[in-house]
């Protein structure tokens, strides 16, 4: 499958997405490491690609989202952001009901 | 001319802004790169009824030359000036690094 067909799918797949390097458990980089801790603290079931293990994702998906670092955190298909997003984000109170949302749709 | 000024260039020239500060945290990452991290806090008018991830790609989109080379991670904290007053003036610090790619 092309990659860019690949990534739309797994977008569409997963109603909470995280693309990120290293893993939720050994998180690589300290931005995906803070950005998967509130996803984490949400308590919710998510997907995850460690981009450093997919060169093919890492390289097509900035071009994709319109953003070119990682970790990106993509709910019910759209674009919530990175690590600074998505840390306000949890810190405002607003990540929780986003979340909760997306796994009840 | 250095990347924090061709960042600064860059982005007074798109944002006009009211406040703007860039930081280099270079040193706070793997690798030997001296010029590969960076931390934005800018205020602009122009971030009026955009939303987070809006504004982000606006930024990203004007600094587009810089990115990935030499530009690995760019920190962004946008504010329109009533933000800006409404958080204290103070922006969130960043992330120590966890080794990343450099560590693969």
């Amino acid at each position: 499958m092309d990659i860019v067909e690949s990534i739309k799918k797994q977008i569409s797949e997963n109603s909470i997405l995280l693309y990120m390097k290293g893993t939720p458990q050994f998180p690589q980089c300290g931005f995906s490491s803070r950005t998967v801790e509130a996803v984490m603290a949400c308590g919710h079931k998510f997907a995850y690609v460690n981009i450093l293990e997919h060169p093919d994702i890492r390289s097509e998906l900035p071009k994709f989202a319109n953003w070119p670092t990682f970790p990106q955190l993509w709910v019910n298909g759209e674009l919530v952001g990175g690590c600074d997003i998505v840390t306000e984000m949890a810190q405002s109170g607003e990540l929780q009901p986003l979340l909760d949302a997306a796994v009840k749709a | 001319m250095n990347v924090a000024s061709k960042l600064e260039s860059l982005l007074i020239e798109e944002f006009a802004p009211q406040f703007l500060t860039i930081d280099n945290e270079s040193h706070m990452h793997s690798g030997p790169a001296t010029e590969s991290h960076f931390k934005v806090t800018l205020v602009s008018a122009r971030f009026e009824g955009m939303r987070a991830v809006a504004r982000h790609q606006a930024v990203y989109r004007s600094v587009a030359e810089l990115m990935q080379n030499p530009i690995h991670a760019l920190a962004l904290h946008l504010f329109t000036e009533q933000e800006w007053q409404e958080k204290g003036q103070v922006s969130p610090a960043s992330p120590t690094c966890r080794g990343g790619s450099k560590a693969s």
